[in-house]
């Protein structure tokens, strides 16, 4: 059943063509082999997914299936709580911690029956683009084994493209579902800030952090998000009346996307550093939306070069404050032989976080301190307004904007691990979404770029949009001969 | 703003973020973070004057859940995290008062 699309799976199930227990038998065994090159998982517990698996499939025999997709297992970044099983956020400060709980994604998932599978690598505190921040080692791309599958949620990527699970749950902060889903070549979706709940997410950034599905195809991410989303009262942020609708929207995609007004962002084709490969494959995207119908428009974001800078402050000052309660006393690694309080802290924390947890730590500790607050902190927060403008203004006539989901195609391991800015600037177009709180999916354009590799093309909606993303991305996909 | 290298002090803001560095990885994050800080230094670019500032995509306040009892972890559940525990029931710290 490997690549099969949530839809088959769910038919092989009820016609009884394979049970719960086959089919995780299937990815565990498939897990287990790719463990030595695309290194997608951290840790898969066998016990734990069988022992649901054999739950799943006497439910089924008793004809008290839980949905229609009860008995599939998806996949889990390392940063999502799962009762019983490690939340390590591929850190070493991290290594000892079990979680005494689930988080609310994960209680969704089992209330439809789905099976939480394993742990899938991620940079470290979803602080990286590359994957390589693992404090346990990098995960390679599915699609070339010399490639970065892209981060944070680089792990989650791999695992969709290597077929080891049919669909993951990443979590995206400034691109972190959409980057390696597009360097993977599978489609990867940030939903509107607030339509899944943050309960059980360990926080990297509270105000720009957002869990959302990968998958092999649209209509699997629109159930996969469907299932995980929802208000919830022990999220404060959650909206509260997110709807769940999104596989529904489906129904309704067209054929072609007359009457669908799709904004090019002028600023985001004139940058540079694009890829020749990436700017042909997106050229042959937006032909074939204009051969659907769709209406191309030229927008502005005037403030869209100022994205980055804004949020490596805002984003890396939220960090400091959420990442200070990883102080070695009440869960995880404690430095040893610390003569004081303030010692075990300092040792804790300096042995436990890799470089670039530290750097992002100290960036934010800088942004916030006396002296420095305004003129950096203050003046972001001030400039994100401008981007919510700019947004405003550029939706105000059109209904997505389409744009690279990154400048290239997955680039080499190593190729940027000396040189932290420039692997910051490969999130240029991803990051303002997150600013913004609008939503944004990456899904593979059809002309490969260079190297044989996927290309991610990004579509870019207004906040509580999501069914129209999806509904675009339906008939644009269904165009170059996607999942029927 | 001046020179990046001016303004940012690792050690001093290593301390603050309760963050021990040797001298190796501080002179390699001196480095990265005079490159980064110059980086976002572009924002002075932008004129926000009057411009009031966004603290989050959604602008929702006074989010209360009905204040009703319900089950909380057990200290066992809790326990079994903490990097060491004094008989069972308290985690054990180090002194917080020097001596």
């Amino acid at each position: 059943m490997k690549d099969a699309t949530l839809k088959r799976l769910v038919q092989a199930l009820e016609t009884g063509e394979a049970s719960s227990v086959e089919i995780v038998a299937d990815c565990l065994e498939r897990a287990e082999r790719s463990g030595k090159d695309v290194n997608a998982f951290l840790h898969v517990d066998s016990d734990d997914v069988t022992r649901r698996a054999e739950e799943s499939d006497a439910r089924r025999a008793a004809g008290q299936t839980l949905s229609p997709w009860d008995g599939i297992p998806v996949g889990i970044k390392d940063n999502i709580a799962v009762k019983g099983q490690p939340c390590r956020c591929a850190s070493k400060i991290l290594e000892p911690f079990v979680s005494p709980y689930d988080a609310k994604v994960v209680e969704r998932l089992a209330a439809a029956g789905m099976i939480p599978f394993g742990r899938a690598n991620m940079d470290e505190f979803a602080m990286g683009s590359s994957c390589e921040n693992s404090a346990f080692g990098p995960t390679r791309n599915p699609r070339g084994l010399d490639r970065v599958p892209g981060g944070s949620s680089g792990g989650s990527a791999a695992a969709v493209a290597a077929g080891l699970v049919p669909v993951a749950l990443g979590s995206d902060t400034g691109g972190s579902i959409r980057q390696p889903a597009a360097f993977c070549g599978v489609v990867g979706m940030k939903p509107t800030y607030g339509r899944v709940s943050r309960y059980g997410l360990v926080a990297f950034a509270s105000s720009l952090d957002q869990i959302g599905p990968l998958a092999n195809n649209v209509e699997d991410a629109a159930v996969l998000l469907d299932i995980v989303s929802g208000s919830d009262a022990k999220d404060s942020t959650s909206l509260p009346n997110a709807s769940t609708g999104c596989a529904k929207a489906l129904e309704g995609a067209e054929t072609n996307l007359k009457g669908v007004k799709v904004g090019l962002p002028k600023e985001y084709f004139a940058m540079e550093g694009v890829d020749s490969g990436v700017e042909k494959s997106i050229a042959d995207s937006i032909e074939l939306f204009k051969s659907l119908g769709a209406e191309m428009v030229e927008v502005s974001l005037p403030t869209a070069e100022y994205a980055v800078s804004a949020y490596y402050v805002i984003a890396t000052a939220e960090a400091s404050a959420n990442l200070a309660r990883f102080d070695g006393i009440r869960y995880g690694a404690r430095a040893e032989n610390a003569e004081s309080l303030i010692d075990t802290y300092l040792r804790s924390r300096g042995e436990g976080f890799g470089e670039e947890v530290k750097r992002r730590i100290l960036l934010g500790t800088f942004v916030l301190s006396s002296g420095y607050h305004d003129a950096y902190y203050l003046r972001a927060l001030k400039a994100r307004t401008l981007f919510r403008r700019d947004f405003d203004a550029a939706f105000a006539n059109c209904d997505i904007m389409l744009s690279p989901t990154s400048p290239t195609v997955a680039f080499k391991l190593e190729e940027k691990t000396d040189d932290p800015l420039k692997m910051y600037l490969a999130d240029i177009f991803t990051i303002a979404v997150n600013l913004t709180g609008c939503c944004a999916m990456s899904l593979p354009s059809p002309t490969l770029g260079e190297g044989g590799l996927p290309v991610g093309v990004q579509l870019m909606a207004p906040p509580m949009a999501d069914e129209t993303l999806f509904r675009v991305a339906r008939t644009f996909e269904r165009s170059i001969g996607g999942d029927a | 703003m001046g020179d990046a290298g001016d303004r940012f002090d690792v050690r001093k803001t290593a301390e603050l973020a309760r963050i021990e560095l040797d001298d190796e990885s501080a002179n390699r994050l001196r480095s990265d973070m005079e490159r980064i800080v110059a980086y976002v230094d572009k924002l002075a670019e932008l004129d926000v004057d009057g411009v009031e500032p966004t603290c989050h995509a959604v602008p929702l306040s006074d989010v209360l859940r009905p204040d009703a009892e319900e089950p909380s972890f057990s200290r066992d559940d809790i326990l079994a995290n903490a990097p060491a525990v004094v008989e069972d029931e308290l985690v054990k710290v180090p002194p917080v008062i020097e001596q």
